[in-house]
């Protein structure tokens, strides 16, 4: 495992060994090859034509903007880009038009990368690779399993939809590291533009690889394939309810065996997916209607210029401006605020005031604030001209609405109360109150409530408490 | 041998010149031809559906444009057959099998276009060995066709219904595919001109596959000039093919007339062997005759791996097949055999709709593809292919084309070759060409003792079909000359 900060989740004296394989629905205009619309949600079997759904006599050609997708992706991903050829996967399914797969097999467009989630742990990628989607088969009948279901409809709209497989190294031991590794995944996809990358509607689609073996070993035990995870969150539970199936049987003498489970996110576990008479013998061999994809030194340099900061770049770039650790810049690069905070650090505001506003105060993004503006409301909040609260009440506005923060400060009324001002009232306060002021005197912190308390009511909230208890401190002093 | 013509008694450009210049009418052409087939399709069977409505409404449009002034262009009113493993819109579409029957293709194949762009007449879809696998047309699922110069003998295969139809004089021209020979060795049992053109060459998109990597679709005709024509119409680029050449090729016709002056011609030594009939290989050799009389060269060329062809063959091919015809589950059209569950209802529908051959080669390509086999198999298969390419790439720097036997027979009588093996090996000579990807094409040379229709086979590299058709040209007169008598 190469350089991966294990957290090692033990069973026992047992660690889980996870490998993710993600397919991703490049979000191009029309299909891998053919040029129906690549489109979700549309009536069944309306995208369609004589290829997609591999009618007697058509042909593939394949979708140039696909391939530079799935390229830029494995740029994104570090891997190398390599001279690839397409390859048939051969096995009957109904709802896949050939009864054969177009994917690529031992030559995969992208191949060796690394993604490095904000809470580190590299994951090595061993390949992502070019695909055809299938159609979309759902069983009536039967508990909704092809097996005993009455018929099942078939909507091929989805056939032919271009994929990139990313095929991860067995080297996750977690279910947290499988988690953050997909959420950094999904920011990358969504951050180079390639797919829209929603789980819930299946245009990322993960299936994890799960075994568990003594800790300390580096074998590999017998895994178990998980399909039909529909969030990250179900990833979690999927992976640690299978490690623990898995922990039962061995505890039992018993041994898990290598097959495909479904997760049943209701009941919280995961079931047998369809028996399997046979191994699978899927008879690859490379698609004669296709001609080899051959990038050139030129193709992969393009992609490279073009390639927009990465989530990982953001975060060393914001971490640095901030005098923090990457781990600490990645709320705000989640949340797409990292250009707001650097812009703001660079007008001069001061970094940690940036960050805990960023982190605390801003999770909906940043609307129509601008860097400037966010800028000069610290710049107000550390000069104590407004208090934390009113900063809180004109950053709300700022996010809405935009604008100048000493205007909307000013609309709200928030002048800073004057200091002179705030003396005198004290000294009412006290003189109303000469108890109150002795058990002060004496030590009792408690009572310093009260008099804030005065003073906010009557400065209808507008004093700053720091300022009142330094003055009331002084006082004291004599 | 004739240049001329049974049935309706015209070639492809004397129809085409006469339809264009309104000396005759596209309608009448077809009448001749429709006269033709009324007359001999029930005895010869070269066709699985005859477009006789189809064909006289579009010889009619075909004489309406003339008679407005507009040119139908180069196949004006020519009738054309297609074999029934070409996509035709809305027409019945089989590849003589049970398993498509009734199956109506929702759009055309490129060529079915070219061909309807060009004037051309179709007269009807014929028939095949099943999924084109087999050289003698008995393989179809509805019936064999018969020779029409000998009704006891195959017209061969597996495009024997489009031979038939043009030797039969049903049509001028017809169109077939040829993954191992399915359009040259009908054409030499038959006495006609076939063309398996370079692969890339004519776009397969519309042509319902057998071996993708092999397949290549090219036409039938009386004369080399007809089939030349005929070539320049349906190739060139398609973007519906990805393996289709890059840009349009010179034209074919307009080479013709050159001769063969200078010509390097080599005999390919390997096919000239003990598997090859006394006559046919005397064939060979009196071209090879003709063509030095005419101003080529000829020399001796080594192909070793030649031979080896035939197991690669059946090694790539089946396994291509295998995954191609795999569609054929009966989930989407043509066939279905109902039964309790999908996996039973597929194989149900695969065991009734496929012949004996389909099955025997999705069995041998299924086991050549498998884990464990793919490399002593299929690996290896491919290895021969590549040699195969090296070999003749080095025999193409010494001569422009190369000489063989197309077969090494003449039309064999139905029955004659019930084992496999023995009829497999009718494609010992063509199908090194499907295997490099190069042009080949089968010109009718002599005769033997039944008076039954030799084959020279002429080779070229990629794209080299400007000088192989130039040979063909010479060696059509040499025929023309000596009466017919080899």
């Amino acid at each position: 495992m190469t350089g991966v900060a294990q957290t090692e989740n033990e069973l026992d004296g047992w660690q889980i060994v996870i490998g993710l394989e993600v397919h991703v629905e490049l979000a191009t205009n029309t299909k891998l090859f053919c040029g129906c619309a690549n489109k979700f949600g549309a009536e069944p079997n309306t995208n369609t034509c004589p290829t997609c759904l591999g009618l007697p006599g058509s042909l593939p050609v394949i979708n140039g903007t696909a391939i530079d997708y799935a390229m830029k992706l494995g740029r994104a991903l570090h891997c190398t880009v390599n001279p690839a050829v397409f390859a048939r996967k051969n096995y009957f399914y109904p709802d896949m038009p050939k009864d054969f797969q177009t994917t690529q097999y031992d030559q995969p467009t992208n191949a060796a990368g690394y993604l490095d989630p904000p809470t580190g742990g590299r994951v090595t990628i061993e390949r992502a690779h070019i695909e055809e989607d299938t159609g979309k088969s759902t069983h009536i009948g039967g508990g909704g399993r092809i097996s005993d279901a009455q018929y099942t409809l078939i909507d091929y709209n989805r056939a032919g939809v271009p994929l990139v497989e990313i095929v991860t190294e067995p080297c996750m031991h977690d279910a947290e590291h499988a988690k953050a590794y997909v959420s950094e995944l999904r920011d990358v996809l969504l951050t180079i533009g390639v797919s829209d990358a929603k789980m819930e509607e299946g245009s990322m689609r993960v299936d994890a690889n799960v075994s568990i073996r003594p800790a300390g070993s580096d074998e590999l035990r017998t895994r178990c394939e998980v399909k039909n995870i529909n969030s990250v969150r179900s990833l979690g539970r999927a992976i640690n309810y299978e490690a623990r199936r898995h922990l039962n049987l061995y505890n039992a003498d018993d041994a898990p065996f290598q097959e495909t489970r479904h997760w049943d996110e209701n009941a919280g576990r995961t079931l047998p997916g369809r028996a399997k008479e046979d191994a699978d013998d899927y008879r690859y061999f490379p698609e004669p209607d296709l001609v080899p994809l051959v990038p050139t030194a030129d193709d992969i340099a393009a992609i490279d210029a073009a390639m927009p900061a990465l989530p990982s770049d953001r975060r060393e770039a914001l971490a640095a401006a901030a005098g923090t650790e990457p781990s600490a810049a990645a709320l705000a690069v989640e949340r797409g605020l990292d250009p707001l905070a650097l812009g703001a650090i660079e007008a001069g505001a001061p970094a940690d005031s940036v960050m805990k506003h960023v982190n605390n105060n801003l999770a909906d993004g940043p609307g129509k604030l601008e860097a400037a503006a966010f800028a000069k409301l610290i710049t107000m909040e550390t000069g104590g001209d407004l208090t934390s609260n009113q900063v809180k009440d004109v950053l709300v506005e700022l996010v809405d609405n935009g604008g100048d923060p000493a205007d909307i400060a000013a609309a709200k009324g928030f002048e800073a109360v004057d200091t002179g001002e705030l003396e005198s009232m004290l000294g009412a306060i006290i003189a109303e109150s000469p108890d109150e002021w002795a058990r002060y005197l004496d030590g009792d912190k408690k009572v310093q409530g009260f008099f804030v308390g005065k003073i906010m009511k009557a400065t209808q909230g507008q004093a700053d408490g720091k300022v009142v208890n330094q003055l009331m401190a002084s006082k004291a002093k004599g | 041998m004739t240049v001329s013509m049974s049935g309706a008694g015209a070639t492809a450009i004397e129809i085409a010149a006469g339809v264009r210049s309104g000396e005759r009418s596209a309608r009448e052409v077809l009448e001749q031809h429709l006269a033709a087939i009324e007359e001999r399709e029930a005895e010869i069977h070269a066709f699985n559906l005859v477009l006789a409505d189809e064909a006289r409404a579009r010889a009619d449009e075909v004489d309406a444009a003339v008679a407005a002034g507009d040119d139908p262009g180069p196949l004006a009113g020519v009738p054309v057959a297609l074999k029934d493993n070409l996509c035709t819109r809305g027409i019945p579409t089989t590849c003589s099998s049970r398993i498509l029957e009734g199956w109506q293709p929702p759009y055309d194949a490129t060529v079915v276009s070219a061909l309807a762009d060009s004037g051309a007449v179709f007269v009807g879809k014929t028939n095949l060995d099943e999924f084109a696998m087999g050289s003698s047309t008995e393989n179809s699922a509805f019936g064999p066709t018969r020779n029409p110069l000998d009704t006891d003998r195959v017209p061969g295969g597996s495009s024997g219904g489009s031979a038939a139809a043009v030797a039969a004089g049903f049509s001028a021209l017809s169109i077939g595919s040829d993954t191992g020979g399915s359009i040259r060795q009908p054409a030499a049992y038959c006495g006609l001109v076939g063309v398996k053109p370079t692969y890339g060459l004519v776009s397969r998109y519309g042509l319902i596959a057998f071996g993708s990597s092999l397949d290549q679709i090219g036409p039938f005709a009386h004369t080399v000039a007809d089939a030349a024509l005929t070539l320049d119409v349906i190739s060139g680029h398609d973007p519906r093919d990805s393996t289709s050449v890059p840009a349009a090729p010179a034209s074919i016709s307009e080479a013709l007339g050159a001769g063969v002056d200078g010509m390097r011609v080599g005999i390919v030594t390997e096919l000239m062997g003990d598997a090859m009939d006394a006559n046919c290989l005397d064939a060979v050799r009196s071209a090879a005759q003709a063509l030095e009389a005419a101003g080529a060269t000829v020399g001796e060329a080594s192909i070793p791996a030649a031979l080896y062809g035939l197991g690669a063959y059946y090694l790539i091919a089946p396994a291509e097949a295998s995954s191609n015809l795999a569609r054929y589950d009966g989930v989407r059209y043509g066939m279905r055999v109902d039964a309790a569950n999908t996996g039973d209802m597929n194989e149900a529908t695969r065991t009734g709709g496929f012949g004996d051959e389909v099955k025997r080669r999705i069995m041998l390509g299924t086991y050549a593809l498998s884990a464990g086999y793919y490399d002593a198999y299929y690996g290896s298969a491919q290895k021969v292919r590549t040699l195969l390419i090296r070999e003749f790439d080095a025999a193409y720097a010494d001569y422009d084309i190369l000489l063989s036997p197309t077969t090494p027979t003449t039309a064999f009588k139905f029955g004659a070759k019930a084992d496999p093996v023995s009829m497999y090996l009718c494609d010992l000579a063509t199908i090194p060409t499907n295997l490099t990807g190069h042009a080949a094409m089968s010109v009718p040379f002599g005769a033997d003792a039944d008076n039954m229709p030799i084959g020279v086979q002429l080779l070229a590299p990629a794209l080299g079909e400007v000088p192989m058709f130039q040979a063909a040209e010479a060696l059509e007169a040499a025929a023309l000359s000596a009466g017919g008598a080899a």
